[in-house]
């Protein structure tokens, strides 16, 4: 019986299953997509004089890179600066010792289902409010100022390491775990001795990268009004001060990259 | 030392993993567990120290007067029955980024508070507990090595450690051998035969190698589709008794032959 479809096989080409089996939705698919490609940009308005204009503007902020200027308002840059570092490490201590226990709770393999809920919804809750959002809530509620930034990135901070972290958790090595428990260790011990170990070099690769990110958020933030070297940098544009714009994007380019290769190293340290 | 009453797990699947299994274990008796995968063989062991919540059934720990019965037990009557039964695993489940000592020690924390065993500072006696367990499986100067660094048959050899340290009455072994070659499969199960002797633990070892189970076990029970099939002597294991557990192959090659066995 076998041999029969054998037969029916044996010379014919073979190709990989399609996708979509059927042709008629796999073309209309693929051509709906185009059409809409297609549709979409032709919506979209461009007023090249107003683009002619404007790229006068953008040459002269881009020329401004070659002659940026430290100096002249060096004070407040440093100011910022000082500002946006200390709003950046506060905002990551204190969001990682907020999203420990919450990843914790917010992972399926060791978290009761209630437990478990409730912390994805803080989660889900942190993820769905872009920083910005948050950002201009607590410039309303703090006013002005670094403080408004910090509890911003801490708030933001949760629900990316809580996340992140709880998804590791619910990937580990469920026997190393077993094993700990089968030696009728509490459940804080278990963690400690049979969690902990397995997330712990990714939780400090995690933490290290959302430093970079507070950073860079910090300069964002300044713009809404929360404060640091982000302010700093909107005044300049406000005073069409390129140059000095120039200096401070600089800085954060250069933070964001001794960040970068200071994170690299220390997550080949502790794998 | 051990007796299993009635013993049964339905999984919310609905694979009935064990029905209704009786079994007693004295002291110092070394059983092996055998059957085809998928027989219950790692749910019978895990039923017993409660990793898996058995369905019905009773588990009795201890002889007389002193007997437990762990099916019934809140969590942290449990956790204190945890530490009478030493596991030791498939493919070792050492922590593998802690150290060869803090994987040892861990057998421990059944005994410590939290405090103790998150900084680390453990009893002197159980410090000392296992370094002489480390050099009772030869592996005294790996101890501050991390777990990963080791080979399959060190690490299982750590995880012996680990489990003895806990000072059990019973050990439940799941496949020990399952990724060793043949000659540090046999090593492992005479580490573990003598252990058990010299402590006069009772021990369930899950094991697939038939004629591993023979050299080494008192006694033999083979397991099929979650109930007991075969219970006797290894040298009662015959290609007829395989062939009800296993199903219908040639098992010459696979049993030790009756004439050897009683040479």
């Amino acid at each position: 019986m076998t041999s029969a479809l054998l037969n029916e096989r044996l010379g014919r080409r073979w190709r990989k299953p399609h996708f979509i089996k059927n042709p008629a939705l796999r073309w209309g698919l693929i051509l709906g997509a185009i059409v809409y490609v297609a549709l979409a940009l032709g919506s979209l308005e461009v007023n090249w004089q107003r683009v002619s204009e404007g790229l006068v503007r953008g040459w002269r902020f881009v020329a401004a890179f070659a002659s940026p200027d430290f100096t002249k308002r060096g004070g407040d840059i440093y100011e910022g600066l000082l500002e946006s570092a200390i709003v950046t490490v506060a905002s990551t201590v204190v969001g990682i010792l907020i999203s420990v226990p919450i990843g914790l709770g917010a992972a399926r393999n060791i978290a009761p289902l209630p437990v478990y809920l409730v912390c994805r919804g803080i989660v889900a809750l942190s993820r769905a409010l872009n920083e910005i959002i948050v950002a201009i809530l607590m410039v309303a509620i703090f006013g002005f100022g670094p403080l408004a930034g910090f509890i911003t990135l801490s708030f933001a901070t949760i629900g990316f390491l809580s996340k992140l972290l709880a998804e590791d958790i619910e990937d580990m090595d469920r026997v190393q775990a077993e094993a700990i428990r089968a030696t009728g260790s509490s459940w804080l011990q278990w963690i400690n001795y049979g969690v902990q170990p397995q997330v712990m070099p990714r939780l400090i690769g995690l933490s290290m990268y959302r430093l970079d990110i507070n950073f860079r958020e910090s300069a964002v933030l300044g713009l809404v009004g929360a404060g640091g070297i982000g302010a700093t940098l909107n005044t300049a544009f406000d005073r069409y001060e390129f140059d000095t714009a120039a200096a401070i994007l600089l800085i954060i380019i250069a933070t964001v990259m001794l960040l970068e290769y200071l994170s690299g190293i220390i997550r080949a340290k502790v794998q | 030392m051990l007796r299993l009453q009635k013993l049964t797990k339905t999984y919310r699947t609905g694979d009935k993993a064990l029905n209704a299994v009786d079994l007693e274990i004295p002291k110092g008796q070394v059983l092996a567990l055998i059957g085809p995968s998928g027989a219950g063989k790692s749910t019978l062991i895990r039923c017993v120290n409660r990793l898996v919540e058995p369905t019905s059934g009773k588990v009795h720990l201890g002889d007389g007067e002193e007997a437990v019965e762990i099916t019934s037990m809140s969590s942290s009557r449990l956790r204190r029955a945890r530490r009478e039964m030493g596991m030791i695993f498939q493919e070792y489940a050492l922590v593998e980024r802690l150290t060869v000592m803090e994987n040892v020690l861990s057998g421990r924390l059944g005994y410590v508070g939290f405090w103790r065993s998150f900084l680390r500072k453990y009893p002197q006696s159980d410090v000392d507990e296992a370094f002489r367990l480390l050099d009772r499986v030869g592996l005294l100067e790996m101890a501050d090595k991390r777990a990963d660094e080791l080979s399959g048959g060190q690490r299982q050899r750590v995880g012996i450690a680990r489990a003895l340290i806990q000072n059990p009455k019973v050990l439940l072994v799941d496949e020990p051998t399952a990724s060793l070659d043949p000659k540090t499969s046999r090593q492992i199960m005479r580490l573990i035969c003598e252990l058990c002797a010299e402590r006069e633990l009772a021990a369930i070892i899950n094991i697939h190698d038939v004629a591993l189970a023979q050299m080494f076990c008192q006694r033999i029970i083979g397991l099929q589709k979650g109930e007991i099939r075969f219970d006797g002597s290894p040298d009662d294991l015959g290609p007829d008794v395989l062939t009800t557990i296993y199903g219908e192959e040639d098992w010459k090659a696979t049993i030790r032959p009756a004439e050897e066995a009683a040479a």
